[in-house]
Parts: structure tokens; C-alpha cells; sequence
């Protein structure tokens, strides 16, 4: 048995954070400890989401933990916000995205965009785990260009008709309620885009999970149509409009994700650094060997840089500061980062690296998902790569 | 319910503690603190009693540091209600001077139950619950590992060597808590944020020097590498005769 988690803060970039943020850090991570890592190597085996963690996440109260205590959430700030995202993220990509869809993608636009009523409505129940949303913004053929998204919403006398079809949406079967963003206007018209709450038991509306998945492999995936769904007037997010409100969306979610990622890369460093002392090859740890120090070197180095741009871009955020392309630049850097330091530590681990009993494996595959979901890395260099130049390289 | 909840501020148990160059204390430096895990015990105790009568306090006592008010925030994050520090920068190592301030701070109010984690994990002396207990002229049972409570009367049972010992008591009560009483709860992130605002008073204490002293601490001597006989039954015999002929124990 490993010993538990110590967290990894080579800067102290703890006395970067007050006494309630790394109380609500060291709650998440005991609770993580306790509850997560034991079950979550079978989980990913089996290839299921393991419900059995919704009551105890909805209790500490992880989901839009951001969001005001009026709606029944924790009113936290973006810090805390974030190492909610670290520690579970250290756990499994695939229950922090759980977490980030429920809270960032459906309990968010509800909140900005909803109704009063449609917010109190749905975001107690959301935060108490009682309903668990979806988003579905990506479609079979539309995946990094939204914009030419072909579902559409068409206003009858008493409601709306939506068809089409989406991809790839985390919760999608196991949700109560699916966010799906849908063009009210022509195709060519990505400015008709609107946001519609859509209860799952909708006539007209399936979710079929995406099988053969090699990656996030704790979380569903999957594909749901949606043909002739009427819902109600009232269905519809009333301050949504154009493209700009899911990617407000995708903004938010993103933001957790850079925190996340630096989890997976804590988790997989840990990990990497205890196997590195006790696994002796050669007559000497295969830590005392300049080659796997190397590799454990960068791995620290590559992690405090993310920790340190996770909490400037945290207060920044609170200070509502902080822009999209900041948020793209963290999510693009940290998951990459990731991405690198679980292939290390996989390596590093030999044979044992393969191994669902140990971490880096599943961690590796499951940040291929986080690389390419939430904008693609690619996605990212573009945006930053317009920021910088004022030049748009997508199309 | 009028419940205190004395608690402590002790070093986590999984960080690996040094010895400062005076080689009588902890190096504290990266250490990191958290509320004792007995005392874990003892405050979700508590909170479960007044959540059981619908009404009443729980205060948490803890005496040590100014940065037990951390430790103290920890245990109103759980849920209670309001917290003293006895603040003092050094606690000395005699369970008795600990127990008279204690039982000083608590003699002020009137209370139907006090509580103690069974022990505290850095010095493992046992002993502060029931000296307080003592000291303000209440009955004690230590190391309750279940209790029943029905008006003014009690039943606790403790695990004693080969059993459980059941013992009645009266209220009010000095009760010490054991593993196995109940699971503690996380502190609910609302709550955390909840337990920054509520009362926490700071009072600072005097305690005398005491009866005992440290004079040396010392890590426990290195374990030396274990040997792999062999596997399955094939080993029996190997084992066997090592255990006979070189660690002569059987
Ligand atoms: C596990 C998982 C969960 C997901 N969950 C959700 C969800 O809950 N809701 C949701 O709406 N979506 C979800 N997605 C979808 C995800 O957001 C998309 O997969 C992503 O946007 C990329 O789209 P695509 O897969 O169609 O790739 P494509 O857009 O087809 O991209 C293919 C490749 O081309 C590159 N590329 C694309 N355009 C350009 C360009 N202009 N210049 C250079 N390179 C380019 C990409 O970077 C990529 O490498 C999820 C995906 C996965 C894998």
C-alpha cells in the first residue's frame, strides 16, 4: 500500500494560499484518498463511471462549488475551486470530469444564462447530486468547429422541436438533464445558437454509450440524438445567444481542467519518485541513476511552473481579471505537461507502469481525452496564436 | 446538549517528524499539523448527540498554539458551534499541568458531556480526559468504543483485553472516544467556509512546569531488511529451521 498522498510543493506555493483554500484542498484530497484511489483502478478496468461517489461529492459539496449558496452551492472562490479540480483530477481524469461537466458546463449555464426560476429549479438539484447534467456541444462531424453545428431548435406555438444529433458527451447516459446547444435560425447563422435544458426522458431523445474506448475509460461517453424533442418554452436559456455562450461555457470548464491536470501530473509524480527509491535494479535504487533523475528533475520542474500559472490565473479569475486566451495558454500548457510527466512516470515504472494497480497508465490515457476535449491543443495554439499575432489561422 | 469537545493539535501522523538539534523536540519546520485522530472521534460524537436532541452547543477546547486555531476551525468546519484556544507557545510535557487549565476552562459553564479523543498521537499518554474528569469532580469512562445515552443515564463499552467491558454512567460525563465509535465525517465545504465566522476565543494560559521532564528523544532503531525464504509449502521447512536455529523463538 503506498503511503498517502503528501502533495508535491517544491515552491511553497501552499503560503501562496489561505488557511480555508487548503483546508477545502486538504478535505478533497482525504476524501480522494479514502473513497477514489481504492476503487478507481477496477472502475477504469470495467470501463464504468463509479456512481457510487455522486452522494459523497454531492455531500462535500463539489459540484459548482463556485456558484452562490443561494442556489444551494458552496460559494467557494476560484481557487478553491480549482484544487477541488486538483485533487480529484489526481484521483481520475474521468471522475474530475464528472465534476467539471456538472459544475462548469451545466450548472454554470444555467446559472449565467437561466432564468430565476430555471435556477432555482435546477441548481439545488444539481448541486445535491439529485439530477446530473450533460453538455452537448460536439457532433459527429463538427467536433473543433462548433460554429457550423447542424442540430436545430424550431419555435412551435407552445415550445421548441429540437433535432440532430451530438458526440462524445460526458454523462450522456447517465444524465437526468442535457444541456444541448442547437441553431434556432439558419445554418449559416452560428449567431442563432441557443442553450436548451432538455430533461433525458424526453420522447425523441437517446443516449447510446460510445464503446471500444481506450481513454477515460471511469467516465461515459456518448452519443445522443435527438429527434422531434418538443420541449416547453421555458426549456430555453434565456440570456444564451450566439456561439459565445457555450465557449463562456468551455471557458469555465477549461480553467478546472488546468487545475486538473496538475493532479494527474502530481499523482503520476508521486508515484514515480516512491518507485523510483524502492525499485532497486543494478544493486541500487534506479533512483540513484542519473538518467531517472532526469526524468524526475523535469517532472518537478514542469509541475511547479503549472502550480505557480494555476494560481495566478486562480486570482486573477477572482479579481475577474482573467481572459479566455490566459485560460487557453493554462489549459494548453498544463495538460501537455501532464500528458508528458505520466508518459515519464510510466516508462519509469517498467514493466509495473502498465499495470492498472498503478497509476501512470491510466493517467497517460486518460489525459489523451483531456488533450484533445475542451479545444484540442492545437485549438489553443490557435487562439493564443491569434492573440498574439491579431491573425486568425483557423479557417 | 451542552457538549465540550476538547481537542489537540498534533503532528500528521504520515509526515516523517525529525528531532530538533536540541534532541528533546520535533523540528516543526514542514511539519504538518492536523486535529488528533481520537479527537476526530470525539467531535463527530458530539455533533451526532445534538443532532439527536435537536438542540443544543458544541464547543471544541483545545489548548496549545496560536496555530491550533487552525486545528480548532477544522473541528467547527465538522459543525460545532464555537471554539476556545487556550493559548500557549509550549505545552509542557506533564498530561497533569495540561489537565488543570483544561478543567479551569470548564469548570466556568456547566456541561452534560465532555469529551476527549482517547489519546493524542504524538505523546501517547492517555491520560489528560481522565485527569480532567478528576479534576472537575465527573464521572469517567475511557476509551468508549460504543455508547448508548437515554436522559441523565448512559452505557459505554470499551474494548478491553479478550472483551468488552460495559460500564453505566451518569450524566453529566467525561467520556474518552475510541476507534470504532463512529466515522467521522468530512467537513462539508460550505462548511469550511461557514467555520471562518463562527466565534472562536483566544485566552491565554499559564502552565506551570510540571513533574516530568524529556530528556532524550530518539528514532526507533532501523529495522533491518527482511529475507525471503522461498514460496509456498516448499519453504515450510527452511522457515522452519531458521526461526529455530537463527531468531531462536521457536
Ligand atoms: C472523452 C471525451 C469526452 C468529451 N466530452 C464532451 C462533452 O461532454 N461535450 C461535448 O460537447 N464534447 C465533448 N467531447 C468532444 C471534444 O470536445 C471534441 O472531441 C473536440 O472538440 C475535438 O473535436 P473532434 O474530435 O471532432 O476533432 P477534430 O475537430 O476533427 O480535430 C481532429 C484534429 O484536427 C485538428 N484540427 C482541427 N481544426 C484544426 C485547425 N483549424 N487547424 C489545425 N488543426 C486543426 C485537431 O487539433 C485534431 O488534432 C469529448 C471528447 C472526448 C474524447
Amino acid at each position: 500500500m503506498a503511503a498517502k498522498f503528501q502533495g508535491v510543493d517544491f515552491y511553497q506555493v501552499d503560503g501562496l494560499l489561505s488557511e480555508e483554500e487548503r483546508a477545502i484542498r486538504d478535505t478533497v484530497r482525504e476524501w480522494v484518498d479514502d473513497n477514489l484511489i481504492p476503487i478507481i483502478g477496477e472502475a477504469y478496468v470495467a470501463g464504468k463511471f463509479p456512481k457510487q461517489l455522486i452522494p459523497g461529492m454531492a455531500e462535500l459539496g463539489l459540484f459548482g462549488a463556485n456558484l452562490p449558496e443561494a442556489y444551494g452551492c458552496a460559494g467557494l472562490n476560484n481557487i478553491a475551486y480549482g484544487l477541488i479540480m486538483q485533487e480529484l483530477e489526481r484521483g481520475d481524469s474521468g471522475v474530475r470530469s464528472f465534476a467539471s461537466v456538472q459544475g462548469a458546463l451545466v450548472m454554470y449555464p444555467i446559472y449565467t444564462f437561466g432564468s430565476e426560476d430555471q435556477k432555482k429549479n435546477w441548481l439545488p438539484q444539481m448541486a445535491s447530486g439529485k439530477v446530473i447534467g450533460c453538455f452537448g456541444l460536439t457532433e459527429p462531424d463538427y467536433g473543433s468547429n462548433p460554429a457550423a453545428m447542424i442540430t436545430v431548435a424550431k419555435e412551435t406555438k407552445d415550445g421548441w422541436v429540437l433535432n440532430g444529433a451530438k458526440m462524445w458527451i460526458t454523462n450522456g447516459s447517465t444524465a437526468q438533464a442535457a444541456i444541448i446547444w442547437a441553431k434556432t435560425g439558419a445554418l449559416d447563422q452560428p449567431d442563432s445558437i441557443r442553450g436548451f435544458i432538455v430533461p433525458t426522458d424526453s420522447k425523441g431523445f437517446s443516449a447510446k454509450d460510445q464503446k471500444g474506448k481506450l481513454s477515460l475509460r471511469a467516465s461515459d461517453t456518448s452519443e445522443l440524438v435527438l429527434q422531434d424533442v418538443h420541449v416547453p418554452k421555458d426549456a430555453i436559456l434565456p440570456k444564451s445567444g450566439g456561439l459565445k455562450s457555450p465557449l463562456m461555457c468551455l471557458t469555465a470548464a477549461r480553467y478546472g481542467i488546468a487545475w486538473g491536470a496538475v493532479g494527474a501530473a502530481m499523482a503520476c509524480y508521486d508515484e514515480a519518485v516512491s518507485y523510483a527509491k524502492q525499485r532497486v535494479m543494478f544493486g541500487k535504487p534506479i533512483g540513484g541513476f542519473q538518467l531517472q533523475q532526469a526524468r524526475l528533475a523535469d517532472m518537478l520542474t514542469e509541475i511547479t511552473k503549472a502550480q505557480l500559472l494555476c494560481v495566478q490565473l486562480g486570482r486573477l479569475k477572482d479579481e475577474g481579471k482573467s481572459t479566455p486566451q490566459q485560460v487557453s495558454l493554462a489549459k494548453r500548457n498544463n495538460v501537455s505537461m501532464a500528458t508528458d510527466v505520466a508518459r515519464e512516470a510510466r516508462r519509469l515504472l517498467g514493466a509495473n507502469g502498465i499495470l492498472a494497480e498503478y497509476q501512470a497508465l491510466r493517467h497517460l490515457a486518460n489525459l489523451e481525452s483531456v488533450y484533445t476535449y475542451e479545444g484540442t491543443h492545437d485549438i489553443h495554439t490557435l487562439i493564443l496564436g491569434q492573440e498574439i499575432t491579431g491573425l486568425n489561422a483557423f479557417n | 446538549m451542552k457538549i465540550a469537545v476538547c481537542i489537540k493539535r498534533v503532528p500528521d501522523s504520515e509526515t516523517r517528524v525529525k528531532i530538533a538539534t536540541d534532541g528533546k523536540s520535533l523540528d516543526e519546520a514542514g511539519v504538518k499539523f492536523v486535529l488528533n485522530p481520537y479527537d476526530e472521534f470525539a467531535v463527530e460524537e458530539a455533533l451526532r448527540r445534538k443532532e439527536q436532541a435537536g438542540s443544543g452547543e458544541v464547543v471544541v477546547v483545545c489548548l496549545g498554539p496560536a496555530a491550533a486555531q487552525e486545528t480548532i476551525r477544522t473541528a467547527l468546519a465538522m459543525g460545532a458551534d464555537r471554539g476556545v484556544l487556550l493559548q500557549a507557545d509550549k505545552i509542557p510535557t506533564d498530561p497533569f499541568e495540561s489537565a488543570k487549565v483544561i478543567a479551569a476552562e470548564l469548570k466556568g459553564s456547566s456541561w452534560d458531556l465532555v469529551l476527549f479523543g482517547r489519546m493524542a498521537i504524538d505523546d501517547y499518554h492517555h491520560q489528560v480526559g481522565p485527569l480532567v474528569a478528576e479534576l472537575v469532580d465527573l464521572p469517567c469512562v475511557s476509551a468508549v468504543s460504543h455508547v448508548e445515552i437515554a436522559g441523565t443515564t448512559g452505557v459505554a463499552e470499551r474494548e478491553i483485553e479478550g472483551g468488552i467491558e460495559v460500564v453505566d454512567f451518569s450524566l453529566p460525563a467525561v467520556l474518552t472516544t475510541d476507534k470504532g465509535l463512529n466515522e467521522p465525517r468530512y467537513p462539508a465545504l460550505k462548511g469550511i467556509m461557514a467555520a471562518k465566522k463562527k466565534p472562536l476565543d483566544v485566552k491565554p494560559v499559564q502552565l506551570g512546569r510540571g513533574a516530568l521532564e524529556i530528556v532524550a528523544l530518539k528514532p526507533p532503531p532501523e529495522r533491518k531488511e527482511g529475507k525471503i525464504v522461498g514460496e509456498g509449502p516448499a519453504a515450510v521447512g527452511e522457515l522452519v529451521r531458521l526461526l529455530r536455529e537463527e531468531a531462536k523463538v521457536l
